[in-house]
């Protein structure tokens, strides 16, 4: 189970506004969320990993405490490890797709299952610079999977796919999340999109509603 | 004609580059980071070698390093190390005066590196220096290559502050610059053109390196 109740002021064009939101998560659920641009979804999702503060707020994670303003408690993202992954993919430039991979596991025998899964098998040797944006973006999803996360946040994760693609990727997923007990949470600005892979929905606008 | 002055610039060079290196690093990357009055006046400092004149800088860390007061006095009484007149205070001197040149780039590609390359290295679990050495110094090669040599062709040619602290000992702290100014002084100019030369082909050398090096082999893939 994950808990949030948060409060972080957005800026705003001429002024700033109240991101507000509480809500509760069973383990292992998928949750889809949605909302308009700039509603704040990106900024939930990076409040949860600890890559931004607000400023009230508390989050409770299987039972261990990642935020309690009032507590002054604030665990570091390097002890959340919450899977993420970016809306801009943030590969490493520097980096091949074996590397990426290798920089978050040493596990050799999961590496060839994402490669698999993220059907990269054969461009194991490239950097980011010469893959397609699809081809980026399931890195980004399969670096994020390396860490068997207990909690992926995931911000517009298929975007840049075809629907074979997709179709064929979301499957994989389904069974990984089942297989790990993982609970997800992706942004989609489509609110049609993910229906059979979510399981339980939350909406981000000016006023939250679950 | 006399090497030394040459050899003794390339090693002022050399020393002041790798110590800048181990400097510059982590501060450059400290400063990156978000903003406060204590940043802007560190930046600031550092900064002030560009604009000010080189014989003032001199002037200061002569009166500072004087073993005859203060910190000088100290250093000299309690570990035996004169920095007025020695090479280590050329070192010293060329390390501060140099110290804008390694900074500047550094600090100013680790600024334009996405945050969200620091964000994904931590949701891994990796530590900050983790982060530091296998992400974000590897993806600014470009610019740390342009901060080396800048610092290590700025040292070469550097005059002012060198000749106030250090003054004119040969084999000591007679660098090439100061050379030149002496054969000058001296009506020798076939012996100052040679030691200029030297020093300008070094210079045109290293600089059109780094501009072929960065255009070719290194462009940033960020870009």
């Amino acid at each position: 189970m994950i808990s949030i109740d948060i409060e972080k002021k957005l800026k705003v064009y001429q002024g700033q506004r109240l991101l507000k939101i509480a809500a509760e998560f069973p383990t292992g659920s998928i949750i889809k969320i949605h909302g308009p641009s700039g509603a704040g979804k990106t900024t939930f999702l990076k409040i949860i990993a600890g890559f931004i503060q607000p400023e009230n707020g508390k989050i409770v994670a299987d039972k261990v405490t990642w935020l309690d303003t009032s507590a002054k408690i604030i665990l570091a993202p390097q002890k959340r490890k919450a899977g993420f992954v970016f809306q801009d993919y943030a590969l490493f430039p520097n980096m091949t797709v074996q590397q990426h991979l290798e920089y978050a596991t040493k596990d050799g025998a999961w590496i060839k299952r994402l490669l698999a899964i993220g059907k990269l098998e054969t461009l194991i040797t490239h950097k980011p610079e010469h893959l397609s944006g699809g081809q980026q973006q399931r890195l980004a999803i399969l670096r994020a999977l390396a860490i068997k996360p207990k909690l992926l946040l995931m911000d517009e994760p298929f975007s840049a796919l075809d629907a074979d693609m997709k179709t064929g990727l979301i499957n994989d997923l389904r069974s990984f999340f089942k297989d790990q007990g993982t609970t997800v949470l992706i942004v989609s600005h489509n609110q049609q999109e993910l229906e059979d892979l979510a399981d339980r929905e939350l909406i981000i606008d000016t006023n939250f509603h679950e | 004609m006399d090497l030394t002055p040459i050899w003794l610039t390339l090693k002022l060079a050399g020393i002041t580059t790798v110590l800048l290196l181990i400097i510059g690093l982590p501060v450059a990357w400290w400063l990156s980071k978000g903003r406060s009055f204590i940043k802007v006046i560190l930046e600031a400092i550092i900064t002030m070698p560009l604009v000010l004149p080189p014989s003032v800088l001199g002037f200061y860390l002569l009166l500072a390093f004087s073993p005859e007061h203060g910190v000088g006095k100290w250093l000299q009484q309690a570990f035996n190390i004169q920095f007025v007149f020695s090479f280590q205070g050329l070192a010293l001197a060329s390390v501060i005066y140099s110290m804008p040149f390694m900074m500047g780039p550094i600090k100013s590609a680790l600024q334009q590196l996405p945050v969200s390359l620091s964000q994904a290295s931590y949701s891994l679990g990796k530590s900050k220096w983790q982060t530091f050495t296998k992400v974000l110094v590897p993806n600014i090669k470009p610019s740390l290559l342009t901060a080396i040599v800048l610092t290590f062709a700025h040292t070469l040619g550097e005059f002012g502050v060198v000749l106030m602290i250090g003054g004119n000992i040969p084999g000591v702290t007679r660098v090439a610059s100061i050379a030149v100014y002496d054969s000058v002084g001296q009506m020798d100019y076939s012996t100052a053109n040679a030691y200029s030369l030297i020093l300008f082909s070094i210079t045109f050398i290293l600089v059109i390196s780094v501009f072929i090096f960065n255009k070719y082999r290194l462009k940033s893939p960020l870009e």
